[in-house]
Order: structure tokens, then C-alpha cells, then sequence
């Protein structure tokens, strides 16, 4: 067990040797690393496994419309070993938004991915149970995209005021 | 009364209509449906504990639509929920009464503009008897409600009111 915790520069230029096949980036102003969409499966896995990092637990997964055309995936990392906390971002085009699924890593992603898709409207490859967890399986369209409009009615309820 | 008229050897004798004796009996055992959808189902449970005692007016919290009188909407009424709600009150017995129980499934409450998942009141899904005011009401309010409706209860009758033009609306 290494005595100290890895500030996450240091996790991720580690990360950075290892999969040099992806394009990692680190963000020093809110220190995070952006990781590729097809990579964070790969990345999430060796966190949690590899026993320099031991990110055992998923604090929190958010779904954002970064307002760009883009959509993100936040993960908050959390190391019970070491005490140590990691930030990851995901971010995908809007018009294709779709990320590989960490639900079989931190089964806490499950129901977290699940209302990501549901408000924020990515797709989460490989995810057991895809489908809407708040909103009614009927319901069209995804409440916290920017540019999402209320409906007129739902199932002839009037829906405005 | 003139052939009843100092007839009896004791006072122990009510004398009322039927149409009385059944408004009272079943204002005095209203019915209510026990389920809650948000933070005033808290200030109903606590109209519900000693301290409030709800059950004083005859109120029973009954698990099926079936054996109730009564539906107190207490909480904010989701779109996801309004066809569960429609349904349950669907499925009351008649005579039937619903208690709106605040801001929220009065007109839509906090939610009333950006709320898209909120139903803007409940009775644009079923037919409300009393409002309560609130968000949430306090425990009194409700009870407050409660003698509304028990005030509803006892003024039913199948006698035609002469004096309005147009039948009210009755709830059944």
C-alpha cells in the first residue's frame, strides 16, 4: 500500500502511461480528468482495481447539458483506502451521446446512469437495465436539456399552469 | 307533534329525519385513505398522532380505496402519480369526498411554472371538495378542512333547494 494519497495529477499521469492508446486530459482549474467516452470503462476499471488507486466507491454520477452542443458524465471517486477523492468527466456530442457504462464497476451507477439518461438523455453502453428511472416510461424527451420545451399535455392532462 | 306532545314518561327520546340521523352517522365516521405523496403527508400524520388526534372526528386511515370516504391529496401530485391518484378514486366507494391538502395539489404550488413533472392542481384530474391552504398546512389547518367537509356532510340532502336556479354541482 503506498503511504500517501495520489493528488489527481499524479493519478492522472499515471493513468496517462498506462493507456497511452487514449487521449486522457487534465483539467487543472477544477482538477479533474477528462477521460474519452470509449474509455471509461477501461479507466474506471483499473481506478477501482489497481491497488495504488483502490477508488473503491462511487460517490456520485451527474448527467450535464454543458450548453455547447456537448452533454457530460461527472463521476466522483471515492478511495476508503487512501481517503483520497477523484473527479472524472465524460463529455459527448449532442447529437450522438454515448458512453460505455460503469454500472458493472460501482453497481451505485446503475440508478445513477439510469437518471442521467432519463433527465440529461445519454446513452450508457452496456448498462443492465437501460431504460427511464423518474419520469413515466411514456414520457417524451429529456426535462434538464437546455433546450427542452414542457409539453402542452401528457396523456390529455394539461401540463403549463 | 300535537298527538306526541307530552306523551312520555321520560325525556330520553330524539326526535330527527332520517336524512339527519345518516349525514350525522356518516359525517362522524369519515373514512380517510391513508397514503401521502410529499412533506404534507408529515403534518397529516401528525394531524394522525395524539397531540392532534384526528381520529377524535371518527377519521380511520383505511389501506384500500374500497372501505374509504374519503381521500386527503397530501403532496405534490406528479404527473407519473395524477393517473395512479385518478385511479384510486376511481376505485372509492360513493358517496366520495377528496380533501386537497396543500399549495402543491391545490394549483401546483412552487412547481406552478418550471415544474414540468407536476400536475398544476389536482382537480384538474378529480373533483375536489376543500381545499387546504399551506405549504404545508399545519395540522389544525387540516382539521379545519376536516369540519369543512363534515359541514359538507351534514347540509347533503335530496331535497331540491328552491332557492337556486341551477343544482349545484354534486360530487359522487
Amino acid at each position: 500500500m503506498a503511504a500517501e494519497a495520489l493528488t489527481p495529477e499524479a493519478v492522472f499521469n499515471q493513468l496517462n502511461d498506462t493507456f497511452s492508446d487514449y487521449e486522457l486530459t487534465y483539467d487543472e482549474n477544477v482538477p479533474c480528468i477528462i477521460v474519452p467516452a470509449n474509455a471509461i470503462r477501461d479507466v474506471a476499471m483499473q481506478l477501482r482495481d489497481a491497488e495504488e488507486y483502490a477508488f473503491d466507491y462511487l460517490m456520485s454520477l451527474s448527467g450535464v447539458d454543458n450548453g455547447d452542443e456537448t452533454l457530460g458524465v461527472v463521476y466522483h471517486l471515492y478511495s476508503f483506502t487512501y481517503k483520497n477523492q477523484l473527479t472524472l468527466k465524460v463529455i459527448v456530442p449532442k447529437e450522438d451521446p454515448k458512453l460505455k457504462s460503469v454500472a458493472r464497476i460501482w453497481l451505485t451507477a446503475d440508478w445513477h446512469e439510469r437518471e442521467a439518461y432519463d433527465l440529461v438523455g445519454m446513452t450508457f453502453e452496456g448498462h443492465p437495465d437501460h431504460r427511464r428511472i423518474l419520469m413515466p416510461y411514456d414520457w417524451e424527451g429529456h426535462p434538464l436539456r437546455k433546450d427542452y420545451e414542457v409539453p402542452e399535455f401528457y396523456n390529455g392532462m394539461k401540463v403549463p399552469y | 307533534m300535537g298527538l306526541l306532545s307530552q306523551q312520555f314518561d321520560n325525556s330520553n327520546i330524539v326526535i330527527t329525519s332520517v336524512e339527519g340521523v345518516l349525514n350525522w352517522a356518516r359525517l362522524c365516521s369519515l373514512w380517510q385513505m391513508s397514503f401521502g405523496l410529499a412533506c404534507c403527508a408529515i403534518e397529516m400524520m401528525a394531524a394522525s398522532a395524539s397531540h392532534y388526534d384526528i381520529m377524535r372526528f371518527g377519521v380511520l386511515p383505511r389501506p384500500s380505496p374500497r372501505q374509504c370516504d374519503v381521500m386527503i391529496v397530501a403532496g405534490t401530485v406528479t404527473l407519473k402519480m395524477a393517473t395512479r391518484v385518478k385511479r384510486l378514486y376511481e376505485q372509492m366507494a360513493e358517496p366520495r369526498y377528496v380533501v386537497s391538502m396543500g399549495s402543491c395539489s391545490n394549483c401546483g404550488g412552487p412547481y406552478w411554472e418550471h415544474g414540468y413533472h407536476v400536475l398544476k392542481g389536482v382537480d384538474r384530474v378529480i373533483p375536489v371538495d376543500v381545499y387546504v391552504p399551506g405549504c404545508p398546512p399545519r395540522p389544525e389547518a387540516l382539521l379545519e378542512g376536516w369540519m369543512r367537509l363534515q359541514e359538507k356532510v351534514r347540509d347533503f340532502t335530496l331535497v331540491k333547494d328552491s332557492s337556486k336556479q341551477t343544482t349545484e354541482k354534486q360530487v359522487a
